[in-house]
């Protein structure tokens, strides 16, 4: 049944971020597909998720897939229209579980560049810069990173730039810089699995596999050495009632998942 | 306090408290007066070449866009502008040469439509400097700390990574817990301008929806700007005044501008008109492209009415009016 549905790469990737958000907990979501996977979430296992974005949504229950963190969609219905300070300052207080950012280049620590390809000051390519990453992967609890695109050159030893804090350089280094005690990267979800984050060294560590999606291609797509536990999953695979909110109530003309 | 790390971007917009409020002081008015004026009257009266400006909103959405193509109308230059998440506000002014120096928290993309062909190339070949970078937090925490009046304020973010390292904040030893905390420095831009649903003439300013920074922003500003769909009576001000964001003390204008964010949104108004925003994602791919829809929307055009002319009048307001109220369906949109 599930092996005849068939799905696309970035409707595999929403569902997968999907499972990851619990009900009754609060996630701070960026654009893209964080957006898609926490409304499928909350349309499906998580219905009192509640959803926070950084220019002042509390709590939407979104019925359009908005175009930017900011518009008029991301607080329908929400139980309050407020402000980036007052999103910020929950945040910096604990009152965020889940951050939920999209990135381009990835170490092993869950470090993220969304800065420069290249030199800072004389940038190969010049991308937006942090936004509010920054501050989710300083804020938030547990940091959910979605990379597509997994291959050693999005998977490298050394970020260009490092935006916002993944472990920085291994244990400790976050409470040792100063950021919140107990929060970092959770899970890197990407085109060839779902990772988590080794207790012990903090470095990237498999979960599961997608279906059809072999260990040495996991292996062959990243510059580091990415920590193979004994017992590996597999991946959710989108059911048709999941795809079936995807494409009919979530994102209809593929905006996001049409990419 | 122990200066533990200084970030090493060009601090800019930054007063010490005394002057910062020798000024208030000197130049804000408490006068109930009426400060509306035209967009042209506002920018050749409060903008400067070379002054530290900021947009009011967040991306694409409450933009005061009559502001900003009135700046590139009157071939405003050297300016430096907070990238405070701004869009294609920043990306006309630096195509247009007004905007040649910018701290970045969020600068030269469209969000989900795309990184900007123009702002990129500017910035890649040297003609835009990125002299600072930061986070939205801490650019929205410059203005809380400036309006507060005070020199910096404290904060847990941009700790451990280049952001932090190339940005204007100072990590010291807090002397409360003796763990490093961030500094960021206060932020005072020359001149903002928001755009806001209704104010009176005299600059008290209801926002419906999100306000984003612009409690903060419009409070630190030395000189602001207002741009409002709508201009009432005091009258309706005064009736609910929980609802006033921006009391008239802080503004030095007040510009009625139906429509003025066009093409970005205007929560509980109208929607972003995508036709327009592709238009440029695609025409700008090249500087002659850029040059030519500048020719065509800004320096071909006298004022905000005939743009809206150019735009397709009152049949595509309509459409983005009813785009917002989810009358209309989503449409899918090539920007390439």
């Amino acid at each position: 049944m599930a092996a005849e549905t068939k799905y696309n790469l970035r409707e595999l990737l929403a569902c997968n971020g999907a499972k990851v958000l619990e009900d009754k907990r609060s996630v701070f979501v960026g654009t893209g597909l964080p957006m898609i996977a926490s409304m499928l979430a909350q349309k499906t296992h998580a219905p009192n998720l509640l959803i926070v974005f950084e220019a002042g949504s509390l709590g939407p229950l979104m019925c359009e897939l908005p175009i930017s963190v900011a518009d008029s969609r991301t607080f329908y219905k929400a139980i309050a229209a407020s402000s980036m300070h007052d999103v910020m300052s929950l945040s910096q207080a604990g009152y965020v579980d889940y951050g939920f950012l999209g990135a381009a280049q990835m170490d092993m620590y869950g470090n993220i560049n969304t800065t420069v390809i290249g030199d800072h000051d004389r940038p190969k390519v010049r991308l937006p810069g942090s936004g509010g990453a920054n501050d989710v992967g300083s804020f938030s609890q547990r940091l959910i990173i979605i990379i597509a695109n997994q291959s050693q050159r999005t998977f490298v030893n050394k970020v260009d730039f490092l935006t916002t804090p993944g472990y920085l350089d291994g244990p400790g280094a976050r409470e040792k810089a100063g950021l919140a005690k107990g929060s970092g990267p959770y899970r890197v979800i990407t085109r060839l699995g779902v990772y988590g984050f080794d207790e012990g060294t903090k470095g990237l560590k498999l979960i599961s596999l997608h279906p059809g999606v072999s260990l040495e291609e996991v292996k062959e797509n990243s510059s580091f050495e990415i920590i193979i536990p004994g017992k590996i999953g597999t991946s959710y695979v989108p059911t048709e009632e999941d795809l079936r909110i995807l494409r009919q109530e979530i994102d209809p003309v593929g905006i996001v998942l049409g990419k | 306090m122990e200066v533990l790390q200084e970030g090493k971007g060009e601090l800019v917009g930054w007063h010490a408290p005394d002057e910062a409020r020798e000024w208030v002081l000197k130049n804000k008015s408490r006068e109930l007066k009426d400060k509306t004026m035209s967009a042209k009257e506002a920018v050749s009266k409060f903008v400067h070449d070379g002054d530290f400006i900021a947009s009011g909103g967040f991306g694409h959405i409450r933009v005061s866009m009559a502001i900003i193509y009135e700046m590139i109308r009157q071939k405003k230059r050297n300016l430096i502008m907070a990238g405070k998440t701004a869009v294609h506000d920043i990306d006309l002014l630096v195509a247009s040469g007004c905007v040649n120096k910018v701290e970045v928290a969020y600068c030269f993309g469209h969000e989900l439509r795309g990184l900007s062909p123009v702002s990129r190339r500017m910035v890649e070949g040297g003609q835009c400097k990125v002299i600072a970078e930061t986070s939205n937090a801490a650019y929205q925490w410059r203005w809380l700390a400036a309006m507060m009046g005070l020199p910096f304020i404290p904060s847990r973010n941009l700790l451990g990574s280049d952001t932090g390292g190339y940005s204007s904040c100072k990590v010291v030893k807090d002397p409360f817990s003796g763990k490093p905390i961030n500094l960021i420095p206060a932020g005072y831009p020359d001149v903002a301008f928001i755009h806001v649903h209704r104010s009176d003439i005299y600059g008290n300013a209801q926002i419906d929806g999100i306000i984003v920074e612009d409690f903060e922003l419009s409070r630190c500003a030395r000189r602001l700007i207002i741009t409002t769909e709508e201009i009432v009576d005091s009258e309706v001000i005064r009736r609910e005044p929980w609802r006033t964001n921006i009391p008239f003390f802080v503004v030095d204008a007040v510009v009625e501008v139906p429509y003025g964010s066009h093409p970005c949104e205007m929560p509980g108004l109208y929607w972003f008109d995508e036709v327009n925003i592709a238009e440029w994602l695609r025409i700008s791919r090249t500087p002659e492209g850029a040059d030519e829809y500048l020719q065509k929307y800004v320096f071909g055009v006298d004022n905000f009415e005939d743009y809206l002319e150019v735009c397709g009048g009152v049949k595509r307001l309509s459409y983005l009016k009813r785009r917002e109220f989810y009358q209309e369906p989503v449409k899918a949109v090539s920007y390439k």
